[in-house]
């Protein structure tokens, strides 16, 4: 089947539904709870079978809680989270690392999620032996495969991680999500740190891999030229919550959302003869410990109206496969 | 013109591995004015880091080895220098930006007793000021409820935070020359248009000098206006950022300009170089790019060429295929 008909097919393989997750704020020598973080605040989607479902907004508006959420390697404090049919939430111990071959996460930050003492070799193998896949030189057939795949040489398997440059370890973050064969990939900034011709074979094998495999990726970035390239429909959020969310082409060609429009405007050009037009956001991002009532941006944003101080907009269909979350569209 | 604040002359750093030695940075030659903003662009393992960690002579010996050449700040040897003189440069006179912020903030600190502790060493001032300085330094960096954020630890904070958090830290005692290795990778558009800002103020104001090594080629057209490019462990080209952008004259950088996903159109696949980097000190002989170089000639594998300027004395190139063109016109 194409990825087409797929992503067209509606078949979600991930839902999110009122995911939220709130941190505690603790203050003073008693270390008393006094406030909370609402890093994701009831937000829903849907991923479908096949797609790259692409996640953007500002740092710090809750993207990596996000994804560490719908893997529920932080426990979410409200909503629900389906994968494959099955409620994660009602998933034990051993459902869940089950469930976890299946859904695979690359971290934002390569070089505190590889175990130092281990060499690279190891650590690629391990995720075979914790599943009991294959025998010793079937796994590692495999990882010289994968690594080749990333674009990494056999010799390098020998070496420990802080012997590898900021991009080479994302590289080797990569293989290792890869050796399970998973069905879903929740990559928190995977190309971020590298450079754009390795960013570009990256992004080539990420997209082989899932014509070949099948997989379904939620891809977290926060560069836009690299998400309208690689995804099928992204999600923009804001302080915790999704503001825009809409098939790829559409969003990018009429973003409705004011901080959609401002996130598109800001993004630098290499065409140097061009002087690009921004839309500077005035003021800072509120604290998501003490969001503003009503819309979340309206402190921000160029069009606030009186109505959207005071009252949450909800998600509202624009144009078909695209909603907001505005006021200016209700 | 103004002399060179730092010059990086034939610079060698070595890796010395149960595998034998690895030469990383393989006579880097760079040079930054007063001032000056310089990219440093090139392929991820090419030796970027490691060029900026020497000059900040922070690569622990062994398995870090100077196996050569000079680094010159203001005119004094770098390579040389005493760790006591170098914990006054450091932090002071050239302050770095690592390009992994989670590993070189403190995680049993809070953000605010890291900023007070940078500004406390370099400036003669009370706790309290040096207090108020970190809340308006996180506010600088675009971070918001500051006066919270400076009681929180590394941990609770997002990937794009501890970024910034690394930035005030690396801004606030305004040095001569600010390295930053990749300091907006983790940063969306708008809050790095907002650092880019920043850098460049500082820039205008102090007079601060800044090396910046990134892999955006949008960074650089936005602030830089020299760019150096590397490839395993070399300079390959050099020039005026215009100049480059309108006529890369190195494959490696054609390549590289080719590689950009653009806004403005939609292709399927992206261009990316075939092949991959060789490992450090396989190609010891010829151009180190000519294994994936589409135009490479019998003379790029036999010999190394030099890095030489064309037409344009500012804009030099390390590629036969400029040299061969001059030579016959
Ligand atoms: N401690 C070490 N031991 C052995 N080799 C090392 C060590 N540190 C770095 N290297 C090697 O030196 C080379 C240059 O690394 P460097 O970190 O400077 O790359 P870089 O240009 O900064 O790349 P990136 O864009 O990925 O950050 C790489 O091939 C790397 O594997
Ligand atoms: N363990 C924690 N304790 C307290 N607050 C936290 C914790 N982890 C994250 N936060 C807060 O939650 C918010 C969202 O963080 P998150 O890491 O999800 O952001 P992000 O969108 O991934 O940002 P970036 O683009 O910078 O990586 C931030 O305000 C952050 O400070
Ligand atoms: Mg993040
Ligand atoms: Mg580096």
């Amino acid at each position: 089947m194409s990825r087409a008909t797929l992503a067209d097919s509606g078949d979600a393989l991930l839902e999110a539904e009122e995911l939220s997750t709130y941190f505690p704020i603790r203050t003073g020598i008693m270390q008393r709870v006094t406030g909370q973080v609402k890093a994701v605040d009831k937000i829903s989607f849907k991923v479908r079978r096949g797609e790259t479902f692409g996640i953007v907004g500002e740092s710090g508006c809750g993207k990596s809680t996000t994804g560490r959420s719908l893997l529920r390697l932080i426990e979410p404090t409200g909503g629900t989270v389906r994968f494959d049919g099955q409620e994660l939430g009602s998933l034990g111990e051993s459902g869940l690392r089950k469930m976890r071959r299946d859904m695979q996460m690359i971290f934002q930050d390569p070089f505190a999620s590889l175990n130092p003492r281990h060499r690279i070799g190891k650590i690629l193998q391990e995720p075979l032996i914790v599943h009991g896949i294959g025998n010793a030189a079937e796994r590692r057939e495999r990882v010289a495969k994968v690594m080749e795949t990333v674009g990494l040489s056999a010799w390098q398997l020998e070496g420990y991680p802080h012997q590898f440059s900021g991009g080479q370890r994302q590289r080797i973050a990569i293989a290792r999500a890869l050796m399970l064969e998973p069905k879903l990939i929740i990559a928190d900034e995977p190309v971020s740190a590298l450079d754009v011709s390795i960013q570009s074979q990256i992004l080539n094998l990420m997209h082989d891999l899932q014509e070949q495999m099948g997989l379904t990726y939620v891809f977290i970035a926060h560069d836009l030229s690299v998400v309208k390239h690689f995804c099928d429909r992204v999600a923009v959020m804001y302080l915790g919550r999704i503001v825009e969310l809409g098939d790829k082409r559409p969003l990018y060609s009429e973003p409705k959302h004011p901080y959609t429009k401002a996130l598109l405007s800001a993004v630098p050009s290499t065409d140097l003869g061009k002087a690009s037009e921004r839309i500077m956001l005035q003021g800072e991002v509120p604290s998501p410990a003490n969001a503003p009532a009503g819309c979340v941006f309206h402190t921000r944003c160029p069009q606030a109206m009186d109505i959207c101080r005071h009252e949450r907009p909800v998600m509202k269909q624009v144009a078909p496969g695209h909603a907001t979350a505005c006021h200016l569209y209700s | 013109m103004e002399p060179h604040l730092l010059e990086i002359v034939d610079l060698h750093t070595h890796f010395v591995t149960e595998r034998g030695e690895i030469p990383a940075v393989d006579g880097v030659d760079l040079s930054i004015r007063k001032g000056e903003i310089v990219g440093v662009v090139g392929e991820s393992g090419c030796g970027k880091s490691v060029t900026s960690l020497s000059v900040m002579r922070l690569l622990p010996q062994p398995p870090g080895k100077y196996a050569g050449g000079s680094i010159r700040f203001k005119g004094e040897e770098l390579i040389h220098a005493r760790e006591k003189r170098m914990k006054q440069i450091r932090g002071n006179e050239i302050s770095m930006i690592f390009q992994e912020p989670m590993t070189s903030l403190n995680p049993l600190l809070t953000v605010g007793e890291q900023i007070m502790e940078t500004l406390r060493v370099h400036l003669p001032i009370g706790k309290k000021e040096a207090a108020a300085r970190a809340v308006d330094m996180l506010r600088k960096v675009g971070i918001a409820r500051a006066e919270s954020i400076v009681r929180s630890y590394p941990h609770q904070l997002s990937g794009g935070m501890r970024q910034r958090v690394m930035i005030a830290i690396a801004l606030c005692c305004e040095p001569e020359l600010l390295i930053a290795d990749e300091p907006t990778t983790a940063l969306d558009v708008t809050i790095q248009a907002q650092i880019l800002d920043l850098m460049k103020k500082l820039n205008r104001e102090t007079g601060t000098a800044i090396m910046m090594i990134t892999h955006d080629l949008g960074v650089v057209a936005e602030i830089c206006e020299r760019v150096v490019v590397m490839y395993a462990g070399k300079v390959v080209e050099e020039g005026a950022v215009k100049d480059i952008f309108a006529n890369p004259r190195h494959p490696y950088t054609q390549g590289l300009i080719r590689s950009i996903p653009s806004m403005n159109e939609e292709r399927s696949r992206l261009y990316s170089i075939p092949g991959q980097v060789p490992k450090p000190g396989a190609i010891s002989q010829g151009c180190r790019f000519a294994p994936r170089c589409e135009y490479a000639m019998d003379i790029c594998r036999a010999q190394l060429p030099e890095l030489i300027a064309g037409a344009n004395a500012a804009h030099r190139s390390r590629c036969w295929l400029n040299t061969t063109q001059e030579v016959a016109n």
